[in-house]
């Protein structure tokens, strides 16, 4: 495991060797992906709810969605994409290299990734935020009150580092139990290992729901980091930025305008300019992307608007049973809000 | 004249019961001297604490068919998560209206297998037969032609990927081996140290690093806009990778040839190629049947390493299965199959290595 470790550290420091070396791209993405037919998105591939394929090998997820709406956008049909999936060292250099053309796949947008990784992230997808689960038979209500105990967690991403932070920040002792699979941590957490399992608030719901005995457990009310994921792109091509971000706002802004994949057609007929501007009726929008008028309809036909999307994935009828939360609209408390489609 | 008549009848007498039968079997092999018996017991004592139990879990109170739910509920083994993914386990993205073709050339490949361990039926034919057979196998994968719709790479996936990944890794790395093997022979110094080189620097890194190297590094020093297929990438890493593995066995096979064989090639006037292929090579490489046979059981088991660039092969699809909500949890059933799995390809090459030696009598 820790050569493993220390290979990947040293690939990813031969990355940011060759970077500068990168060219630019200015245009060229969406030319070259009209040339082959296909959107290439990077995808998570193991977790549920974001990006996994199904029992039919069917891709499913939140990202997944997305990656589709981008081609719906790009060619007027949501199954002109391609799904690569990527581990979490792997990612960054796939879009860096040309091998995807936009990487969906729960990244969080962070200074560092947006500046010298060379990437551009456009408008989240997912507000998510890490978090504590604990069993009931602890008494614990506070993540303050877990002095001492000790934590199973993922190696090698920011969750590991943020348990760290968190305990120094509140001066607590705490020992790491650190395995590699989320499936194998959280049958080590069920059966006793430790005392706390940490993940993004989003897992650690789904990973109650499956529990031997759901309510046995509790996941405690702070989250101690904040883990905005969001799609992103290459530096360097602001066309191709455009089309990516405008995908994501446009499930975004239909839902707040009450468009669904269901009433799309019927609200082509609508006489509120906002709506006429957005499903192309009024023509402009589509033209200045480099798209069809008709692009937002599309993705809202084809994919649906994202309370549909979110329900459908991750909402409260799956298996992860989130509520909405912060991704509810900003009419509703939450933080999804889309600037004016005009 | 006297009659001598025996006194009593002369019967063989039977040695005691407990020396012959089962029970004799028992004293003699398992409790012939104290340390042996104390090891049947501790033995017996452990089979009693851990089949029951097992048998318990895995077939009384075992799931066959059921959801994950009820599997979640219930105390016994979940082998239902085998049964309700076993399309993708075994076959990945493959899209499940094309799944035949991929069926299909496995078992292509197995019925080939199965006619090679013959050797009687071993000639120039079954060579053909082989490039035929692979041939029809890249095209029942990959499609495109005669009306099979085409199915792009980055969707095959499952067991296809895994047997795709080592037998071509196997056999295209078996004859860059023994030509590393013969180059590190070599008189001319160039060729010597290059092949030196090679063969020491792959074996100093670990496989893992290469594939790395060939998901991540590799790809960034190619042109813009150009990429290569992933398993490409992979398949020529692996390839690298054990032919300099099976160099080094070969150039042990080499060494043991005695070098009066080599004065008595070159006495009859062969030249280089010739004395090593009729002469060195068949002697070579009918001693290091066994340690070949070992490496290439070891490269097919590595294949699996490609699950950290996240090609879906076998170990990845079970992998991405595990990690669904519905079927967390049950990750010892599925490993448990996919031991078999692989147990089953490893001990079909070792029997074969092992029937080869005989024949070849080495």
């Amino acid at each position: 495991m820790t050569t493993r470790k220390k290979i990947a550290a040293l690939a990813v420091m031969l990355i940011l060797v060759t970077l500068p070396a990168m060219t630019s791209w200015a245009g060229e993405t969406l030319n070259a992906v009209r040339a082959k037919g296909y959107v290439t998105v990077g995808v998570n591939g193991s977790l549920f709810g974001f990006g996994q394929p199904d029992a039919k090998g069917v891709w499913k997820g939140l990202d997944v969605d997305t990656g589709r709406a981008i081609a719906a956008a790009v060619f007027g049909d949501a199954s002109k994409v391609k799904f690569i999936p990527l581990t979490a060292v792997q990612r960054f250099t796939a879009l860096q290299s040309g091998e995807i053309d936009v990487l969906c796949r729960n990244a969080t947008r962070t200074l560092s990734r947006d500046t010298a990784m060379g990437l551009n992230f456009v408008t989240v997808n997912y507000y998510d935020g890490q978090g504590f689960m604990v069993s009931k038979k602890l008494g614990v209500k506070s993540a303050k009150e877990l002095d001492g105990a000790t934590v199973c967690v993922l190696p090698g991403t920011t969750t590991e580092q943020n348990v760290a932070d968190f305990f120094r920040t509140n001066g607590m002792k705490w020992k790491p139990v650190v395995i590699e699979q989320t499936a194998e941590l959280a049958k080590a957490f069920f059966a006793g290992r430790c005392d706390v399992l940490t993940s993004d608030a989003s897992q650690l719901a789904g990973t109650r729901a499956v529990s031997p005995n759901p309510s046995e457990y509790v996941i405690l009310p702070e989250i101690i980091s904040k883990e905005p994921l969001a799609p992103a792109v290459r530096h360097g091509d602001d066309q191709w930025r455009d089309i990516v971000d405008y995908a994501v706002l446009a499930m975004i802004d239909a839902e707040e305008l009450g468009i669904t994949s269901k009433n799309v057609d019927e609200m082509l007929k609508s006489k509120n300019p906002k709506v006429q501007r957005f499903l192309g009726v009024i023509k402009g929008n589509g033209k200045s992307l480099g798209l069809d008028e008709k692009f937002a309809y599309n993705i809202i036909k084809q994919v649906g608007n994202y309370g549909e999307v979110f329900e459908r994935n991750v909402g409260v009828n799956t298996k992860l049973g989130l509520k909405r939360g912060l991704n509810a609209l900003w009419t509703q408390g939450g933080l999804m809000y889309s600037p004016p489609f005009k | 004249m006297t009659v001598y008549e025996p006194i009593e009848e002369f019967t063989d007498l039977k040695p005691p019961v407990t020396s012959i039968g089962v029970l004799g079997w028992i004293r003699s092999k398992l409790f012939n001297n104290w340390y042996n018996s104390l090891l049947t017991l501790a033995t017996l004592y452990l089979l009693v604490k851990v089949v029951p139990p097992f048998i318990d879990w895995a077939v009384i109170n075992g799931n066959w068919n059921t959801t994950g739910a009820a599997c979640h509920q219930s105390k016994g083994a979940c082998w239902s998560i085998i049964h309700a993914n076993i399309r993708f386990i075994m076959f990945g993205f493959y899209p499940p209206t094309e799944q035949w073709r991929p069926l299909l050339a496995m078992m292509l490949l197995f019925a080939l297998l199965l006619v090679s361990r013959n050797r009687r039926w071993w000639s120039k034919y079954l060579g053909f037969a082989w490039l035929a057979g692979l041939v029809v196998m890249g095209l029942l994968m990959k499609g495109g032609l005669f009306g099979l719709p085409a199915v792009d790479s980055g969707q095959w996936g499952g067991l296809p990927l895994t047997l795709i990944l080592s037998v071509f890794g196997l056999t295209a790395a078996y004859p860059l081996g023994v030509i590393l093997a013969l180059g590190r022979q070599s008189r001319m110094p160039a060729i010597r140290y290059l092949t030196i080189v090679y063969i020491e620097m792959i074996r100093g890194v670990p496989l893992i690093s290469l594939l790395f190297m060939s998901a991540i590094i590799f790809p960034l020093f190619l042109p813009e806009g150009v990429t290569i297929n992933k398993i490409i990438r992979a398949q020529v890493a692996i390839i690298m990778f054990t032919a300099a593995y099976v160099a080094e066995v070969v150039r042990g096979g080499l060494q043991a040839i005695p070098k009066g064989q080599y004065e008595a090639a070159e006495s009859l006037g062969l030249n280089y190629w010739q004395t090593m292929r009729l002469i060195v090579l068949p002697q070579a490489l009918k001693i290091v049947i066994p340690p070949t046979v070992s490496i290439l059981i070891s490269a097919f088991k590595d294949t699996s390493l490609v699950v950290i660039i996240a090609l879906y092969d076998i170990l990845k699809t079970t992998q991405s299965t595990l990690s669904n909500p519905e079927w967390m949890g049950f990750s010892t059933e599925a490993y448990l199959f996919l031991a078999l799995v692989y147990f089953i390809c490893c001990y079909f090459m070792s029997t074969w290595s092992r029937k080869l030696e005989k024949e070849l009598q080495t």
